[in-house]
């Protein structure tokens, strides 16, 4: 939702155009929150892709939804009512038997899938109790970028620096419990408890990515940014802090566009993440065929 | 390392009693046994998984579970998802730094001295297994056997006193088999480890044993191998006649086994996958 996008249109003169980006108070909210949240959800997405529970990340963020709308319609602050139920749901999918061990077979994703559905019709529910529904239901699930409050962004910013600390305190033995469980096990790392403790900070990640993108676009911020990397290198260090720039770029240039524009930031932002992706997939796909083809050269010539 | 008449219970079935062994610093020790005779078992009892419900057991001179560190551990087969993007070389490192607290930051290694240090230690075990040349190639995209002898090196990395593997040979092809059954015992006689090592065929690591122990119907003998895989002490052991035959080039063939050896790896190939 763009309340008043471009005061002045689009001057095409790029330090004119920044300037009127920072002039307005919403707009310097948005910026601030957009930054927040790209950075959490860049690092902590990275882990997520790489634990391969985006699908339980999904499920917070829609799980989120109904916190916000339920809050909302008992008159508390629907911020609380985010965390709230993601954090919840995050302790709830941690104790479905099977999730400590990461991958695997299991009925974890139907367990999910099923309480997912039931969390969304709730929201849908509060939304319609409440009122207003078309309106709110809009910014609860597609984002509401340019509606963000001082207050909002301090919370923002509180949650994603104690979610960043924790991350990074545990961040080593994280990457061993996702990658080689049995043996980080028996080497002391304490897995059952990182992967639980891993659910609760993906909870609160996806309680902030969709204050921001809106319940059904977390995966702009989640997912592309940490799948896009990987796709670029295969070490660790330097594929997580890829991952934060390309969020941080996905949301700059998502809310730079939107606010010349009369379409939504949602939109905008998942373009580009989508675009980013599309490229370093296809840039990778052509370098190992390039790669297989040199190989396969020398054999055909003789 | 030492078990005296032990035994091991899992969900109120005896896995098997009366074991003792005994294996001396610096010795190459097989497991060798029909699939469910509890191999595994046996290892996950030196690490302390499994606590034993009789009996008593030291591993490096403490109780099992204790000596940590002094361990390395490679569990049996597993495989990386062809489509995890984290290099062989990063595999290893968190052999050596994974249960430490932090995150991995590129600048660090540049500038502290433990870290270089830490890196030299991959770059070296890297060497010793052979792997050095596709340790930087994302491990999904890795064969077998260079999978093998990367999570090999996890396992020595942190200079481990004792090598625990379970089926490191499984799922391999013959060369394969061969050459890395070379690299293991190479470790064991150069560095002074003491290497114990889960097989289903003895064959490939025969020449270099100092000790089996053998493990069927809930039982164990240990010693020699010329002294244990015998037609004598085998049909004692399985209570059938069972015959050892000796192949030309040095090999045995375990005759009239109450399993036919096509069962043998039925149990993992739904968890493998071998690339060419």
């Amino acid at each position: 939702m763009i309340p008043s996008a471009g005061a002045t249109g689009l001057s095409w003169n790029v330090a004119d155009d920044v300037r009127q980006l920072f002039a307005q108070h919403f707009m310097v909210n948005a910026l601030a929150a957009g930054t927040i949240v790209a950075i959490l959800a860049g690092s902590v997405g990275w882990f997520m892709v790489l634990r391969r529970q985006s699908f339980a990340g999904h499920t917070l963020a829609v799980i989120s939804f109904p916190g916000a709308a339920g809050a909302t319609l008992l008159g508390v602050s629907a911020t609380a009512g985010y965390f709230a139920a993601s954090i919840a749901g995050a302790l709830v999918i941690a104790a479905v038997p099977g999730t400590g061990r990461g991958r695997g077979y299991t009925n974890q994703s139907a367990v999910i899938g099923t309480a997912q559905a039931f969390a969304l019709a709730c929201g849908v529910l509060f939304v319609s109790l409440y009122g207003g529904f078309l309106d709110s239901l809009n910014g609860y699930l597609f984002g509401t970028f340019l509606g963000v409050s001082d207050r909002q962004v301090l919370t923002l910013l509180a949650v994603a620096v104690v979610v960043l600390a924790t991350l990074a305190l545990v961040g080593r033995m994280l990457l061993f419990a996702t990658v080689d469980t049995d043996v980080a096990a028996t080497r002391g790392v304490p897995t059952r408890l990182l992967s639980i403790v891993f659910l609760v900070l993906l909870g609160c990640a996806a309680a902030e990515v969709s204050q921001i993108t809106g319940a059904l676009l977390v995966f702009a911020l989640l997912v592309m940014p940490a799948a896009t990397a990987q796709q670029l290198t295969a070490r660790p260090a330097v594929s997580l802090g890829l991952s934060v720039v390309l969020a941080l770029v996905i949301v700059w240039l998502g809310l730079g566009v939107a606010y010349f524009s009369v379409y939504p930031v949602g939109f905008y932002v998942t373009t580009f993440g989508f675009a980013g992706y599309v490229l370093a997939a296809s840039g990778r796909a052509l370098i190992t065929w390039a790669g297989t083809r040199r190989r396969a050269t020398p054999a055909v010539t003789r | 390392m030492c078990f005296r008449d032990a035994a091991v219970r899992l969900r109120a079935q005896t896995i098997w009693s009366g074991v003792s062994l005994e294996v001396a610093p610096g010795e190459f020790v097989a497991v060798v046994g029909p699939n469910g005779a509890g191999k595994s078992t046996l290892i996950k009892a030196i690490l302390g998984v499994h606590a034993l419900s009789h009996g008593e057991a030291s591993v490096l001179g403490l109780p099992p579970g204790q000596a940590g560190r002094r361990i390395g551990y490679l569990p049996q087969r597993r495989s990386f998802d062809a489509s995890l993007r984290v290099r062989g070389v990063d595999i290893v490192r968190l052999g050596l730094d994974g249960n430490r607290w932090g995150t991995p930051l590129p600048v660090a290694d540049r500038f502290r001295g433990s870290r270089r240090r830490d890196r030299e230690r991959v770059a070296e075990v890297l060497e010793l297994v052979g792997a050095t040349s596709y340790a930087t190639r994302p491990i999904g995209q890795t064969s077998g056997g260079e999978q093998q002898r990367l999570l090999i090196a996890q396992a020595l990395v942190h200079d481990p006193e004792l090598l625990l593997l379970d089926e490191p040979l499984d799922s391999l092809d013959l060369p394969n088999q061969a050459a890395i059954a070379a690299v293991i015992s190479g470790i064991c006689r150069d560095r002074g480890i003491t290497v114990l090592i889960v097989a289903h065929d003895v064959n490939p690591i025969l020449s270099y044993l100092d000790r089996v122990v053998y493990l069927a119907r809930g039982r164990a003998l240990s010693g020699p191998p010329s002294e244990v895989i015998t037609s004598e002490t085998l049909s004692q052991l399985y209570g059938t006649p069972i015959e050892v035959l000796h192949t030309s080039d040095g090999g045995l063939v375990v005759v009239g086994h109450p399993e036919a050896p096509a069962h043998h790896s039925d149990r993992h190939t739904g968890r493998t996958h071998e690339r060419p």
